[in-house]
This record gives structure tokens, sequence and C-alpha cells, in this order.
């Protein structure tokens, strides 16, 4: 490819994107743990959709990934036969759904992230992680008008949808702070151009997640404190059953196809 | 889909066949595919198809995804291949460009007449229904921000009462 990205390591573009594949799989994999169970019929669709596109997403980053690594490797190899220390996407995605409001509160705070982070990408040197960003972030912004609004009604609603909601931002606060930590291969990635370095997108989310919560009646929690791990491979017993239940059929039967 | 396919004039030999064989024919050819999901159109008229190209008799046909998580992806490669081989032309590849990525702009006039005769509001640049494709209505109002497949949206005629699909403006 071109000079800026051979300036970087295979395996630090590699870990970088396994990053941006495994957040959109994990998060699509609990998303679509609603299907059939959403409170009502549009909810529902609306979820299996938002879980749908999030699985195209995983594929292009995936198998950009594995085309990077070079050993043969794609989407589906690395989806279905990786453990849980191998994954490298961030403990937000990988929290239980709780209610249909906690699930709505985790998304907004990911799209959020999301949309300002896929907007970056369109301008990364690599033109394979340009191209993916471009398509990906018509999605993301179709999920983040979505998930906003329904956190503002949801907050600003009845005094039970309120409550419900601030417990969930609450509850989910401490996951937000590793969406912006920078370690080496951050810091490689944004030194090649590739993508921004993540404490630089706080800013810009600061202002959507903050504008929103205020028109949700909703309190910014007053915490800096950030559970980390996701992204070196260190995570919570939760991707375990996340894992479990996805990677099943391929464990069982070894490389079964339809 | 195979049968959806229009006949070519049967080939002599071949040389004939590649005598035929021109990017007009070709796309002449894919107009007859229909989108798998709203097969009133056709893969031409939805805009995804980005580029024919003819190496001597190799076909290589450029298709951009609608969404990228979109599960007719799949089916619409094989049924691009299947019309090919349908009308002689065994040497042809499907190509997956994501850039520029697809917009609901590029589905022509004759598709978006053809999704309004069938129900389905075409999509419109201010993102919502210009009109109810049953009644003609303007009072509009979304029921959900998405619909039966990836790329409509469900609203509701509030003169006829009655839901209809929109595609979503992308």
């Amino acid at each position: 490819m071109t000079g800026n990205v051979m300036a970087v390591e295979c395996n630090t573009l590699f870990n970088w994107l396994l990053r941006l594949g495994d957040n959109t799989l994990v998060l699509s994999h609990r998303v679509s743990q609603w299907c059939g169970h959403a409170p009502v019929l549009e909810e529902d669709i609306a979820l299996a959709n938002t879980a749908l596109d999030l699985i195209g997403q995983t594929q292009m980053w995936l198998n950009l990934a594995g085309e990077v690594e070079g050993k043969g490797r794609d989407a589906d190899t690395l989806a279905y036969l990786r453990d849980a220390w191998d994954f490298r996407n961030l403990l937000l995605v990988e929290r239980p759904n709780g209610d249909f409001g906690h699930t709505m509160m985790r998304q907004f705070l990911f799209d959020a992230w999301q949309n300002v982070l896929l907007n970056r990408l369109k301008d990364s040197t690599d033109p394979r992680v340009a191209d993916i960003a471009e398509k990906a972030a018509k999605e993301a912004a179709y999920h983040l008008e979505r998930s906003r609004g329904t956190v503002i009604a949801l907050g600003d609603g009845t005094e039970e949808s309120h409550a419900r909601m601030q417990a969930a931002l609450d509850a989910l606060w401490d996951y937000v702070g590793e969406m912006f930590l920078d370690d080496q291969v951050d810091r490689a990635i944004a030194d090649a151009g590739v993508g921004p370095l993540p404490s630089n997108l706080r800013d810009e989310w600061d202002g959507i997640v903050g504008a929103a919560l205020n028109e949700a009646t909703l309190t910014r929690p007053d915490s800096d404190f950030a559970q980390t791990g996701g992204k070196t491979g260190r995570h919570t017993e939760d991707l375990g059953y996340i894992l479990a239940e996805m990677q099943f059929l391929q464990r069982a039967y070894p490389g079964a196809t339809w | 889909m195979v049968s959806n396919a229009a006949p070519s004039p049967a080939p002599a030999g071949e040389d004939r066949t590649r005598a035929l064989l021109t990017p007009d024919r070709i796309w002449q050819l894919l107009d007859t595919v229909p989108d798998p999901e709203i097969p009133v159109i056709s893969l031409v008229d939805l805009g995804i198809i980005r580029a024919v190209d003819l190496d001597g008799d190799k076909v290589v046909v450029t298709v951009t995804p609608t969404y990228s998580g979109c599960p007719a992806t799949r089916v619409i490669n094989e049924d691009i291949l299947a019309c090919l081989h349908a009308n002689g032309i065994e040497n042809a590849r499907v190509n997956t460009r994501l850039s520029p990525a697809w917009t609901t702009d590029w589905i022509s006039e004759k598709g978006r007449a053809a999704l309004l005769e069938y129900g389905i509001a075409p999509p419109q640049p201010k993102g919502i229904p210009e009109a109810c494709p049953r009644c003609g209505g303007h009072s509009l109002e979304v029921v959900a921000q998405f619909g039966s497949t990836p790329c409509k949206a469900l609203w509701r005629c509030n003169d006829c009462l009655e839901p209809f699909d929109y595609f979503k403006c992308i």
C-alpha cells in the first residue's frame, strides 16, 4: 500500500483493526439478543436492523484485519475461533443489556463515539480504512439519530423512565473513559495518520452527549473513573458468555458451513 | 432469477459471442436482474452497479453494497453471475467497491417511479416521504425509523390511515 501505511507495523495495524471489528461484533451480538424480546415490534425491528449494520461493519473491519495479518484468517475465523483474551473490544460493548432503556443508553454512548471516530477515519492515510469508514459512517449517523432520540424521550419521559435512564447512565459511566484512552497502538496509528488519538475524540463526544443529556433532563455523573482492559484483552466475565453462545457451532462442529 | 433474464440472441459460436459482448449489452442484461428484496426495481435502477469492465471476453461487474450488513448482498452477486451465465457469458466476476459509498441519490427516475407504484415512498432529500404512496396524502407520521429491510423505514398516512414503507434517504 502507500508509504504511510508501511510506517505502521503490520501487527500494530492488525491489533488496531481488531479493536474496531471487535467493538461492532460484540455490540452487534448484544443488540441481537433483543430479537423477539423488545417491548414493541417496531423497537424489535430497529434493534435487529442496528445489529445487522454492526455485523456488516464487523465483516469489513475483520476481513481487513485478516488481510493485514496475512495468515489466511478472515472475518469468520477471527470472530469464531479466538478466545476472550484475544478480543480487543471496549468493555462498554460487552456490558449486559439490562432493561430496554439501559440498552439504548449504552447504544447512545457508543454511537456518539463511533460517529466522531468514523468521521475522522474518513481522512485516514490508509485508503482501505477510509473506504470502510465512509460506508459505516452513514449507518452510524442513523443509529445515533435514533439512540439519541430514544434517550431524550425516555429521560424526559415519565418518572419511571427517567429514573431508569439515570440509573443506566450512572451504571455505564465507568465504561466511558476507556473509549478515550491512548496506548502504544493508538499512538503508532496516529503517528502514521491512519487514525486519530482516542483522547482527541473526547471534546466532540462531550458536546454531543452533553447536549442530549441536558435535553433528556439527565445528570452527567461527576466521575472520571474508568474501567479499562478490553483494548488489551482483559475482559469482564460477560464476554465469555457472549462467546460461548456466538461460537458454539464452530467449536462443536469445526468448519461447518451453510 | 435466471428466468427473469432477457433472452439474448443465440450465439452461433465463440466469435459471435465475443462480438456481441459490449458494456452496453451487459448493462442491458443487468437491468433485467431484480433486487431480491424489492423485485420491482432492477439492480441498475437501484444504483448499485458502479462499473462494467470488459477485458477481452472477461467481464467484471463492480457492485457497491446498499447497507454493509444487508443479507441480500450475497444473493445479488449470485443473481448477477446467474444472469450473465444464462446469456452465454461464462467468464464473469463480481467486484465489490465501498467508496464512494452508495447513496439513494443513485436510484434512477425509473426506479423511483417503480417504487412508488409498488407502494414504497421513494427517498427524499428532506429525509421524509413527500406523500402517501397509496392516497397521495401529505399528513404523514413516522412509525419506526427502521423497517422490514435495512433500507426502509415505516410511516403512516393520517389521511387514509394506511401504514407504508419509506425508502430511507442515505
